[in-house]
């Protein structure tokens, strides 16, 4: 696109691509939340000046191409792994600001076990979680925190709890332990949400910076190929029914250290 | 474009980067944005700035775009 006329009148950039944000291209399906969650994380990044001193641990899924999009060093870790693998980087060098970025079937299904112990022993460690109730990557399986009626490739007839169980509720759960500094539930369908979840990754990466413990921010969703909706429906299901089954809300802050 | 009196902002799409998702045309307060008809290299319609005249910059579409592919100006 050729620069508009315009150009000489409105000079004041207010908006532009995060520093930390690589300009590629992203292989993202149109309308993920995943552009948009990315967008917000280096922000934070930016807003902090971590650049320098991140270290990010993706895991499997969607998820994984942070390393291609967010401008810090990443580790990759194998599925559901990512909390165990960010322990160990932080506890060699604790300097360094390190965050995981899971997707819901990587961070509520095969790592429940490394998230849950990563929380209790209180790791200092900021946890973005994407839960988009699929496994968007392989091609829309059930994962835990798929709805209840919700028809995906491995549960054609639509999740019943009889066979399948219930959504795990990822945030309040972590809340319940001693070790999580901060566990909030944010989604980014409408402006106002997006301003309130860049609010909640500021203070879960505060957390880490002031050496509280273990934060985590799971992320409302769409996965709009693998529901088979518009992006624009898929926002309004997230605000609808998903947003219903799991309140958005802080479900623990920590005001101080437990240790001095 | 530009040469707009009432407006008080401008915004660029980036027309490669574009994936026609329409997320960012129930987002602009002013209804600014609308769905283009050419299709880029991706094999996507990009959206474009259609009504330039009531344009605030407000950055709400930016903030919206999951490919980050909206500049705007003030």
């Amino acid at each position: 696109m050729s620069a508009p006329p315009g150009k000489a009148r409105f000079s004041k950039a207010v908006y532009a691509r995060p520093r930390s944000l690589v300009d590629v291209k992203s292989h993202f399906c149109p309308g993920c939340h995943h552009g948009t969650i990315h967008k917000i994380v280096a922000e934070c990044i930016d807003r902090y000046g971590l650049r320098e001193k991140t270290i990010g641990v993706a895991c499997v899924g969607c998820s994984v191409f942070l390393y291609d999009y967010i401008d810090v060093d990443v580790v990759e870790s194998p599925h559901g792994r990512a909390p165990a693998v960010a322990t160990g980087v932080k506890r060699a060098q604790p300097d360094k600001f390190v965050f995981t970025y899971q997707g819901d079937g990587d961070l509520a299904a095969i790592g429940t076990s490394e998230i849950i112990h990563a929380a209790n022993r209180g790791e200092n460690l900021s946890v973005i979680f994407v839960n988009n109730t699929t496994y968007g990557m392989t091609g829309g399986q059930m994962a835990p925190t798929t709805m209840l009626g919700q028809k995906t490739s491995t549960t054609p007839y639509g999740r019943d709890f009889r066979g399948d169980g219930y959504p795990i509720r990822m945030a309040e759960l972590l809340a319940g332990l001693e070790g999580t500094a901060y566990s909030a539930r944010v989604a980014v369908s409408t402006p106002a949400q997006i301003r309130k979840s860049k609010e909640a990754v500021r203070k879960a990466f505060e957390m880490q910076i002031n050496g509280m413990g273990l934060s985590i921010v799971e992320f409302l969703s769409t996965c709009p190929t693998n529901w088979g909706m518009k992006p624009l429906d898929a926002q309004k299901r997230v605000l609808g029914e998903m947003s219903e089954y799991f309140p958005l809300g802080v479900f623990k802050e920590r005001v101080q250290a437990d240790f001095a | 474009m530009g040469d707009s009196v009432t407006a008080t902002g401008r915004i660029e799409i980036d027309f490669e980067r574009c994936k026609a998702c329409e997320l960012c045309v129930p987002a602009c307060p002013k209804v600014c944005i609308g769905m283009g008809t050419a299709i880029n290299r991706q094999g996507y319609a990009s959206a474009v700035f259609e009504r330039p005249d009531d344009c605030t910059g407000c950055a709400i579409c930016a903030e919206t775009c999951p490919d980050a592919c909206i500049l705007v100006w003030r």
